[in-house]
């Protein structure tokens, strides 16, 4: 009883009220903050993560317009089964350029932040415009309507923007995203300066059609998802958490 | 203020509040509740000390148990492999022609070699590797493009099929009708040849036979047999990757000897380890077609 007493002075004198109640809230909001400041040691520091080429990056503004993360994770947990099936374990560094992260919260559809490179580019093309062409137990919708031509009149301002909030897209990038981005599209040389300023990017178009369609930006997007570091010469005690 | 006193009822004490003479009992919270609120507390504090908890300038405290999911992960991989070394370490130190001879071996690598193949391979050559007509092959069958013995297989599991692996497999069939090494006419003529061929039909006097021994047999052979060094597939049979019914056939070939279609398939070797890739060449190799 005896403590109890004495919470009544606290609950009965305004002035105490309000020291306690401001004590509380900044215990409360301290905890959500401080994590934030410590991000520097939350990320990994491995080797090969980039922001996305504009092609890509435009492939990915269409899965986030076509909701693909309502049925797909991008987050391999650390758990054995999935890091069996999908392969190591995701990385923070590996989503630290995705604004917002497409880590998702539901797999009616598999984990796809490895799927680049695990399909071929033909594949993902009749996957996407009819997924009982090749998996004929699949649930998921058909999307022939990414067919159509890409929209990209804006990916300079787009990257532009993605810069304020931390992407390190360099001036050289930006200037040339719109070329960067046909290239990408259309040519398979692998000396491409598209393909130096941003590595591993998968080159070529991935439909029949020599325009630049929705269906070259999503595949591109998808055939980089989780390729980017490379795994063989990440030391595990690096990455240890 | 108003002042707290005892009830004489109930000997509790009031909260001091008054209605109309009704007066509030302020009556303390159960015994077991302030001691599960404190054990709570405690448990808390406990857990600050054994788990990682607090952010600190660099870094975070680790907890006094060291955990880290990572690196139970680590261990429980390591467990796992532990548990089936048994085997693996086998069939990591012998060839595949070896698995197959051993019969534990071989029942282990069937059935690590279909979960394997259901997650990585069935999207394109379908459950029980039936392919996708038009467009993925069939290797439940008894025709090979690039080989359907066990090195073979392995060959083009680990290193696929026109991709950007060095070791991959390339051939690329000439655009005959695009690029202009053929007519139409010709092509049309060479067509109808290739379609007796297949069908077993009478191929005498066909005008398409000289240009067939000019520009095709190079790689697809004498009598269209095909090549599994490069890659061509056999024409002196009915058996048609791009092709959807038996109408379509002429029409495919022309297609084809125009403006060629070609299959990729990617280096599984940069995915899966070399253990993997041997249980999956057992379990392709015995989907009914393995020579």
């Amino acid at each position: 009883m005896s403590i109890f007493k004495h919470h009544a002075k606290l609950e009965t004198n305004v002035f105490f009220l309000a020291v306690g109640i401001l004590l509380s809230v900044i215990v409360g909001g301290l905890v959500e903050v401080v994590p934030l400041f410590t991000i520097e040691s939350t990320i990994e520091k491995v080797d090969g993560v980039r922001p996305y080429s504009p092609l890509e990056q435009k492939g990915r503004d269409i899965y986030v317009r076509e909701g693909c993360y309502l049925c797909h994770s991008q987050m391999v947990r650390p758990f054995k089964d999935e890091v069996e099936r999908y392969g190591h374990y995701s990385l923070a560094a590996e989503s630290k350029y995705d604004h917002p992260f497409q880590w998702g919260s539901k797999r009616t559809g598999p984990d796809l932040a490895r799927v680049g490179g695990k399909y071929t580019n033909d594949w993902h093309v009749r996957h996407l415009i009819n997924p009982r062409d090749v998996v004929p137990e699949s649930v998921m919708p058909g999307y022939p309507h990414l067919k159509r031509e890409l929209d990209y009149s804006t990916i300079d301002a787009d990257m532009k923007a993605l810069r304020v909030v931390g992407v390190p897209y360099t001036d050289e990038q930006i200037a040339n995203a719109k070329k960067d981005l046909v290239e990408q599209a259309t040519s398979d040389d692998a000396s491409a300066a598209v393909a130096g300023r941003y590595p591993k990017a998968r080159m070529g178009s991935a439909d029949a059609n020599p325009k630049v369609t929705e269906l070259d930006a999503m595949v591109a997007y998808l055939q980089v998802l989780g390729t980017m570091v490379d795994f063989t010469t990440v030391k595990p005690e690096k990455i240890a958490r | 203020m108003a002042s707290m006193e005892k009830d004489s009822v109930s000997g509790q004490y009031t909260t001091g509040h008054e209605w109309d003479g009704i007066r509030e009992l302020n009556t303390p919270l159960p015994k077991w509740w302030v001691y599960v609120f404190w054990a709570t507390v405690i448990w808390s504090i406990a857990y600050w000390v054994a788990m990682p908890a607090w952010p600190t300038i660099n870094d975070y405290s680790r907890g006094v148990l060291g955990y880290a999911s990572r690196n139970e992960l680590e261990s429980d991989i390591k467990a796992q492999k532990q548990a089936r070394s048994k085997f693996e370490a086998k069939i990591a130190a012998i060839s595949v022609d070896d698995v197959v001879k051993d019969k534990d071996l071989r029942n282990f690598a069937m059935t690590g070699g279909k979960v394997l193949f259901n997650d990585n391979c069935a999207p394109c050559h379908g459950t029980g590797g039936v392919g996708a007509p038009g467009a993925y092959p069939n290797l439940a069958d008894d025709e090979w493009i690039w080989g359907g013995e066990l090195a073979d297989l392995k060959q083009t599991i680990s290193f696929g099929v026109r991709n950007t692996n060095e070791n991959s497999r390339q051939s690329e069939m000439p655009k005959f009708g695009a690029d202009g090494l053929l007519t139409a006419e010709q092509i049309n003529q060479v067509a109808d040849y290739v379609v007796a061929l297949s069908s077993k039909g009478s191929t005498a006097g066909l005008p398409g036979e000289a240009i067939f021994a000019e520009q095709c047999v190079v790689c697809h052979q004498d009598g269209g047999v095909g090549s599994k060094d490069v890659g061509s597939p056999a024409l002196n049979n009915n058996i048609w990757l791009f092709k959807g019914s038996k109408e379509q056939v002429k029409q495919v070939v022309i297609n084809q000897v125009t403006n060629p279609q070609h299959g990729s398939m990617p280096a599984w070797s940069e995915r899966l380890d070399e253990t993997s890739i041997k249980m999956l060449t057992v379990y392709v190799h015995s989907l009914g077609g393995g020579k």
